[in-house]
């Protein structure tokens, strides 16, 4: 690193700057459609129709069960991305989006099941009391049970988090242009390891305030139990 | 007038029959006591007027509006939806363990159904719920969480939850089987204070002294049947039954 010139150490850190806003946009839109998509997916696992669960079992079986970076290659080849997405999309913007697909479909069935062990572990008398109070399902779910499953999963929901902030990484396979795809190519142009530890830094970081925002919310939520 | 009627309840879980044809009514400001072995039904039997679970067959009746009917080929056929909603207004239930919403304050424990499925105004629910606070000595805790109180007080917010509905009945699972002496004592005092104010209830218990002191009639249920009912001093000082004199038998000084 000694032999890098300031000039040099300035440009990289530009330029993987740039990618650092392609890793928060996978991590900010896997976040979006998998959390609501994983609630879902909770309720078809849960659900009394049993070909629907069983199909719900298998794509979670599918989903956890392949490596995430052969499903990003899956996608990119099996997606006709570029003739379905508008002609005016780049192909960097295609890739991402593809990306995304794979990532939300893959954490989804993480999620969903986070959800079903924090929706299961509220004491059935929880239920039972809305009913009795005359609440409606939906009401009982919004009111009663999901506030309490909040709480229950900020733990696992903390580790999976950070763990799609490093799995975001995975997305340089179909060379989308996030910090680990350019800290490789910087790192080979320039013969030099500083790209390499500045995306380390940056994961390191972003995880940082992943945590501190889980402990603060958990902190929070401490005023019951 | 009847409150509630219960005819022919039938109610299996698997192949074991737990409620074997039951009939009882409930008259408007009577407290009825239900008293009688673990595993007897006696649970299952509030269960199944308070909609947590469906019986098999027989007929239950709140005022006119009919819960649940035998049909034609001899299974019960539960009123639509609607009804059943009309009805689940008509009656409040207090369990054995509580079951208070953790992550709502007391009052909102409170005042959240009359909001919700009454659809009170919040200044109209948070009146009638604080003066129900008051009515069970608990003015100084509505802003408190269920954790920060004692059994004995989470049992009188639940009393007070299901009150704010205004049900004509009120149903006790046990409500003091979580409870010690003392505690149980505290509860007791309210149940008693609610009868004085002629509100109709149906109590399960394994308090002997209460059932005879402040219930007009008690039911004595083994194995799914009424072994005994009427009036609670004859039925837990003189029983008729030999299986009740067995059980009460183990109920020393009362």
């Amino acid at each position: 690193m000694a032999n890098l010139t300031w000039d040099e150490i300035l440009r990289t850190l530009e330029r993987m700057l740039g990618a650092s806003v392609t890793t928060l946009e996978l991590f900010g839109f896997t976040l979006l459609f998998a959390l609501p998509l994983g609630l879902l997916v909770s309720f078809g696992r849960m659900s009394k129709v049993k070909p629907l669960r069983w199909a719900i079992q298998l794509y979670l079986l599918i989903m956890r069960g392949t490596p995430l970076m052969i499903q990003l290659i899956f996608f990119w080849f099996v997606l006709p991305a570029k003739s379905i997405l508008p002609d005016s999309f780049s192909d960097q913007t295609c890739r991402l989006i593809v990306a995304i697909v794979a990532f939300s479909l893959n954490y989804a069935a993480y999620f969903a099941e986070i959800y079903r062990s924090g929706i299961e572990g509220v004491p059935s008398g929880q239920r039972e009391a809305a009913s009795v109070l005359g609440f409606s399902r939906g009401q009982t779910f919004f009111h009663v049970v999901l506030p309490q499953v909040v709480k229950r999963i900020l733990p696992p929901m903390g580790n999976e988090f950070m763990t799609l902030v490093k799995d975001t990484s995975l997305a340089q396979v179909i060379a989308v242009a996030e910090m680990t795809w350019l800290a490789g190519k910087i790192q080979a142009s320039m013969v030099s390891i500083f790209p390499v530890v500045v995306a380390a830094m940056f994961y390191l970081m972003m995880n940082a305030v992943v945590s501190k925002c889980f402990s603060v919310a958990e902190k929070r939520l401490s005023y019951y139990h | 007038m009847n409150v509630l009627s219960a005819n022919h309840i039938v109610k299996s879980f698997g192949k074991t029959t737990v409620l074997k044809n039951i009939s009882f009514e409930v008259k408007r400001g009577e407290v009825l006591s239900v008293i009688g072995p673990s595993g007897s039904g006696k649970s299952t039997l509030l269960r199944c007027c308070t909609l947590l679970e469906r019986v098999d067959s027989g007929n239950i009746v709140y005022g006119d509006l009919p819960m649940v009917q035998t049909g034609e080929h001899g299974k019960g056929i539960y009123s639509p939806g609607p009804v059943l909603q009309q009805i689940r207004r008509h009656f409040g239930l207090v369990f054995q363990n509580f079951n208070l919403f953790p992550h709502m304050s007391v009052l909102r424990n409170i005042t959240e159904a009359p909001i919700r499925v009454a659809g009170q105004s919040r200044e109209e629910a948070e009146s009638r719920a604080r003066a129900l606070l008051s009515d069970m000595g608990l003015s100084d805790k509505e802003r408190a969480y269920p954790c920060e109180l004692s059994g004995g007080q989470q049992q009188r917010v639940a009393i007070a939850r299901a009150m704010a509905l205004q049900p004509d009945i009120l149903f006790f699972d046990e409500p003091t089987s979580a409870l010690d002496p003392e505690l149980t004592g505290e509860i007791l005092k309210v149940i008693r204070k609610l009868a004085e104010a002629r509100m109709t209830m149906v109590v399960v218990t394994h308090e002997m002294a209460f059932a005879r002191d402040v219930s007009d009639r008690v039911i004595f249920m083994d194995s799914g049947v009424i072994v005994e009912q009427g009036d609670p001093k004859q039925v837990i000082e003189h029983p008729k039954s030999e299986r009740t004199r067995t059980f009460l038998s183990r109920f020393n000084g009362i």
